[in-house]
């Protein structure tokens, strides 16, 4: 996982967790993006099938995924899928992202966030850094406790 | 019993101060309660009609006597000195101040106990069959699995916001104490052709508004799997449980629409990519895990003679005590529901006392049931008079464990805000009222749900009694031939409701029915699918 | 008559708009007549209450008594459990609330 940015505190929460260049190019639909060849951000919506994009991982460089609701979970299993395929570029949340779930999302592979709410800077910091241990492995890169119990 | 390392503490302590700081934005009017719910429905905390109610997770209805403990001083100190079991192994406190929550929590983590995801549309408190480790007919042991699930759901970056409510239940017998095909996942620990033991799936099952018998999806699922086929399961309902409309989002739905065929190709499909992932823990863990589920040092040599010269503890013995798995032991059933009393409630004293009995005669555990009793795994046969007299002494030696007076009802609209009529008045009239007939009915499961959430389980009841509102008015809805057990159906209506007494006397005429038309040894259950519906209807509305 | 309730947002209590504030009982509780929706937007903002409804009522020798069983219910407290009612004392609360 990033590191989070004890830095930030009290200014603009850092809700991009990349050190490259952010992407520019809009964002296209699911159909759009599959409809031409040289699209390279892509629109998810929350009821769209990630594995659509696995054919095209290669030249992709942002996928936004939407949340339209914060209890519409889906997008968790779309993050995953898209890094279990090996996609690396951007993945954003787009929507309702609510403060206590971005650490979630982190571990699903989300690195980058667009909330439609403002979201506190102090808040953020102490969501991400509240949890020092996790019991599942997933699409991050923090080893779960079976893995630090059994070296 | 499962103890917690510095890893399992570390969770949970921050569990307590992100639920502290979330209150804190809540009262400080950071958050709206918009916002603020579904935070609070995740620690288990609920505005119910008269208060906040908090939900404190039992894993698989295990605790030791210091976790007891403290559930009575949390009722005395933070509630009204009294707490309610629930009908999944929980338990739930009525008084509840929002204010107190995080001290309440912050108290609990010192006994490694929590209330986390007791509520919300995430993987709950993983159930399982109260006498584990104890029952002469198991397998094995479920509760290292049960364990390594609860582990494995804990803030599942995955599945925490999921279409719906998601419950878990493993067993490792033949016979079905934890209503394994009622749930949206069972598992059953049993051995294959080859004699290697592994789960068969169930999925789909649940009750509710539209109740279900789960299938079978998978016959034999190897241990090493486990987690895989678990995440499997769980992404494919993420990703295809409908969530356009609340009451179609349970996996029973999914499943019922596509097919527990379909289902099952779709989670083979997705568990062949999930395999490859590394998601499983490994051998080591749960072999750390099963250490602690270890059977304990039995005594050897015990005598298996129990003096039965006083009446009363004889009708206890014989309807309360259950056979264990090791000679000179067995296990005690204690009944929360002495006749005219409210089912599941126990008061703090009394909490205390089942806590000092478990010390002191179960080797320091008990286990919460589904049928909202305590049970004592562990005691010597020598000592069960000695601890009967001690629960008699405290009104907890009720003799009718699985009789017409041991019934499952939910808090009903005495508590609940979703309630459409009261539960608990009408169990008070029928324990009441079968009081001295029940030991001859035998076998006979009552639940009782004051609303079609169907927390009472009253689908799965021998009979069931569903409250409704008609104008305003109670009216009470009776159903037959519901079972939860390994043999699980769902009840039917017999026809047009009742008042609270109209109900009571139709269920007298009900159980007068199986007298006249059983034959020996029949339960009523077993009367009532021999005959059919129509004598019982007869005699209801005739 | 109309009358607020909610929960009390720290405690749970259930209160009553009592006119100048909330109670506890709602023997107090006044009518809001069309003022319900306003009144609650005010104090759910000043987080006084938690989730304010309005009901209908009428007003009888004891003081108003809500239309629906689930607020005679709040307003009494649990009918299994006498000694935990907002009265203890009241002898005539099964009549009331049933």
């Amino acid at each position: 996982m990033a590191d989070p940015d004890q830095s930030d505190i009290g200014g603009e929460p850092k809700l991009r967790f990349r050190n490259d260049e952010p992407h520019e190019e809009p964002a296209v639909t699911l159909d759009s993006f599959l409809g031409q060849s040289n699209a390279t951000a892509v629109r998810l919506e929350s009821d769209e099938d990630a594995r659509a994009l696995l054919p095209h991982i290669d030249r992709l460089a942002l996928v936004e995924v939407a949340f339209p609701k914060f209890r519409d979970g889906r997008g968790y299993s779309a993050g995953r899928i898209l890094r279990e395929a090996g996609y690396t570029g951007e993945l954003r949340a787009q929507g309702d992202v609510l403060v206590d779930q971005i650490p979630l999302m982190l571990r699903c592979g989300f690195d980058s966030f667009a909330p439609e709410a403002s979201v506190d800077a102090k808040t953020l910091a102490e969501a991400l850094s509240r949890y020092t241990a996790v019991y599942q492995k997933a699409a991050d890169a923090r080893r779960p406790v079976w893995a630090l119990r059994h070296g | 019993m499962y103890k917690y390392d510095e890893y399992d503490q570390a969770i949970v302590d921050a569990r307590v101060e992100e639920f502290r700081d979330q209150v804190r934005r809540r009262l400080a009017g950071e958050i709206s309660e918009d916002q603020f719910k579904p935070l609070r429905l995740m620690n288990g905390l609920y505005l119910q009609l008269h208060a906040y109610m908090l939900r404190v997770a039992i894993p698989y209805g295990t605790l030791n006597a210091t976790q007891m403990r403290m559930l009575a001083h949390v009722a005395r100190k933070y509630d009204k000195g009294y707490g309610h079991f629930t009908t999944r192994q929980n338990i739930q406190y009525n008084w509840i101040k929002l204010d107190e929550a995080p001290d309440i929590l912050a108290e609990l983590a010192t006994v490694e106990m929590h209330a986390i995801q007791t509520s919300g549309n995430c993987i709950r408190n993983i159930s399982s069959d109260q006498f584990a480790g104890a029952a002469a007919d198991e397998v094995e042991d479920p509760r290292p699995w049960a364990e390594l699930l609860r582990q494995w759901s804990t803030f599942h970056p995955e599945f925490t916001y999921l279409p719906r409510k998601f419950k878990i239940a493993v067993i490792g017998a033949e016979e079905d104490r934890a209503a394994v095909k009622l749930h949206d996942i069972g598992l059953q620990l049993h051995r294959n052709d080859a004699g290697e033991v592994g789960f068969r799936v169930f999925v789909g099952g649940g009750m509710g508004r539209t109740p279900m018998v789960a299938p079978v999806i998978r016959d034999f699922l190897p241990k090493a799997d486990f987690l895989s086929y678990m995440e499997a399961c769980l992404r494919v309902y993420n990703r295809y449980g409908r969530r356009d409309n609340i009451y179609k989002a349970r996996i029973k739905i999914l499943v019922h629409e596509i097919g527990a065929a379909e289902y099952a190709r779709q989670v083979e499909e997705e568990w062949a990519h999930v395999k490859t992932l590394g998601l499983d823990a490994p051998a080591a863990e749960f072999e750390r895990i099963a250490a602690f589920f270890a059977p304990p040092a039995f005594e050897t040599g015990l005598s298996d003679t129990i003096d039965r010269s006083d009446p009363d503890f004889a009708v206890w013995l014989d309807q309360n005590v259950s056979a264990h798995k090791a000679p000179g032991y067995a296990v005690v059933t204690i009944s929360l529901k002495p006749t005219g009393g409210i089912p599941g409630d126990a008061t703090a004293d009394q909490i205390d006392l089942m806590a000092d009995l478990a010390e002191r005669y179960s080797l320091d555990e008990l286990r919460i049931t589904h049928a909202q009793n305590v049970v004592l795994p562990h005691v010597r046969k020598a000592d069960l008079y000695a601890v009967w007299q001690a629960l008699d002494a405290s009104g907890l030696a009720a003799p009718n464990l699985d009789l017409i007076g041991d019934i499952i009802a939910c808090p009903g609209l005495d508590y609940c805000a979703l309630a459409n009529a009261r539960s608990i008045p009408l169990a008070q009239k029928i324990s009441q009222r079968f009081a001295a007939t029940q030991h001859d009915l035998g076998e006979l499961k009552l639940k009782i749900s004051g609303c079609i959430n169907a927390c009472g389980h009253h689908h799965a009841g021998h009979i069931g009694i569903l409250g409704v509102d008609r104008k305003g008015v109670e009216n009470y809805q009776l159903l037959l031939g519901g079972s939860a057990a390994e043999d699980a159906s769902l009840g039917r209506i017999t026809g047009p409701g009742f008042d609270e007494d109209g109900v009571v006397d139709a269920i007298e005429r009900a159980v007068d029915t199986y007298r006249s038309l059983r034959t020996e040894g029949e339960r009523f259950l077993d009367t009532y699918r021999r005959v059919g519906m129509a004598p019982f209807k007869e005699a209801i509305y005739g | 008559m109309k009358l607020l309730t909610g929960n009390d947002l720290a405690t749970g209590d259930v209160i009553w708009w009592a006119g100048d504030g909330w109670s506890r009982h709602i023997a107090e509780a006044v009518d809001v007549g069309p003022h319900a929706e306003t009144l609650a937007a005010v104090e759910e903002a000043a987080r006084r209450v938690n989730g304010p409804y309005a009901i209908d009522a009428t007003q009888g020798p004891e003081g108003p008594r809500p239309a629906h069983i689930k607020d005679r219910i709040r307003a009494a407290g649990p009918t299994v459990r006498a000694d935990l009612a907002i009265r203890p004392a009241d002898a005539n609360r099964g009549e009331w609330v049933i």
